[in-house]
C-alpha cells in the first residue's frame, strides 16, 4: 500500500574522550559492560551480552535461564576503525536468520578523542519480513508489543 | 533524529497509543476512531494531528471525509523505538568508554 512508511536509517553521532582503540574495544569486547539491561530481547532476563571479536562472529545474549538469545553476527571486523553488525531481530521481536538490518559503527580520531558515527539501516527489510509472515497486530509482536514497550519507556522517562 | 524523538513523544500519550491501535486494524475516519474513546472528537483530531506531524500517521481525502491510516507494518513506530533505544545504549557506551579511558590514564607509567 502506498501509505506505508519507508523508515530512514537511525543515525547518531557522538564524540567520546578516548582513543579509537579504546572506543572500539569497549564497544565490542566490553559490550556487556555498557549494554542496557532493560533491553534484553528474549524469554528471560539478560545475564551477559556478547559480541564475538571476528568477522563471522556471533552477537548474542546469555540469559539468566542458561539459554542464549541470538541477535545477529559480525559482518565486518576492522579494529579500531569500523564495525559492521547484522541485527536480525524483526518487527515481531524474534530472531530471523534470513532478516538483514545493518548496524555500522565508525570510529574516527577527532582531537584528543574519537568521533563515533553510528547507523542502523535497512529497517525496511523488517517490513518485508512482516509482510511475508503477516505479523498479527494483536500479538506481542507488531503493534501491541511495540506500544507496550513505548508505554514502559515513557513510564521510565517520567 | 528529530523524527524519531517526535514519534516517541507522540506515543508517550496513552490516548494516542489507543488511536494507533485502532488504526492498526485499517484506515478510519475521525468519527470512527473517536467512537468509544473517552475523549471528544475535536480532541481526537488534535491527537491525530500530533501523530501526523510525528510521521506516524498519514491522511487522505475521500469525498468530504478525511481518512487516517498508518503504516500497517508498524515500521514508523519500530524506527522511533530503535531511535530512542540507541540513544539510551550509546549514552551508556560513552560513559563506559570514558571511564575506561580514565582508568588507562591513571595506570599509565
Amino acid at each position: 500500500m502506498s501509505l506505508a512508511i519507508k523508515p530512514a536509517p537511525v543515525k547518531k553521532t557522538l564524540v567520546v574522550a578516548a582513543t579509537p582503540q579504546t572506543a572500539f574495544e569497549v564497544f565490542t569486547t566490553g559490550f556487556d559492560r555498557w549494554w542496557p539491561r532493560s533491553h534484553s530481547i528474549g524469554e528471560a532476563p539478560l545475564q551477559t551480552a556478547v559480541i564475538e571479536g571476528r568477522q563471522g562472529g556471533r552477537w548474542y545474549g546469555l540469559l539468566e535461564n542458561g539459554r542464549e538469545a541470538e541477535w545477529g553476527d559480525v559482518l565486518a571486523w576492522d579494529p579500531p576503525r569500523r564495525l559492521l553488525l547484522a541485527w536480525r531481530i524483526g518487527a515481531d521481536w524474534k530472531y530471523d536468520p534470513q532478516l538483514l538490518t545493518e548496524v555500522e559503527v565508525v570510529f574516527t580520531p577527532e582531537g584528543e578523542g574519537t568521533r563515533v558515527n553510528f547507523e542502523h539501516r535497512l529497517l525496511e527489510n523488517m517490513g518485508e519480513q512482516a509482510e511475508g509472515a503477516r505479523a498479527s497486530f494483536d500479538s506481542e509482536g507488531g503493534w501491541t508489543g511495540l506500544l507496550r514497550m513505548f508505554a514502559a519507556e515513557a513510564a521510565k522517562g517520567s | 533524529m528529530a523524527y524519531g524523538n517526535a514519534a516517541f513523544a507522540a506515543l508517550s500519550d496513552p490516548t494516542r497509543r489507543r488511536v494507533m491501535e485502532r488504526l492498526a486494524n485499517g484506515p478510519r475516519a475521525v468519527g470512527e476512531i473517536a467512537e468509544g474513546l473517552p475523549v471528544s472528537r475535536p480532541a481526537v483530531s488534535q491527537h491525530l494531528k500530533v501523530l501526523k506531524d510525528a510521521g506516524l500517521v498519514s491522511d487522505r481525502h475521500e469525498g468530504a471525509r478525511r481518512i487516517y491510516a498508518i503504516d500497517p507494518k508498524g515500521l514508523g513506530a519500530m524506527r522511533a523505538w530503535l531511535d530512542q533505544f540507541w540513544d539510551v545504549a550509546l549514552t551508556a557506551f560513552k560513559a563506559e568508554v570514558e571511564r575506561a579511558a580514565n582508568d588507562e590514564k591513571e595506570h599509565a607509567p
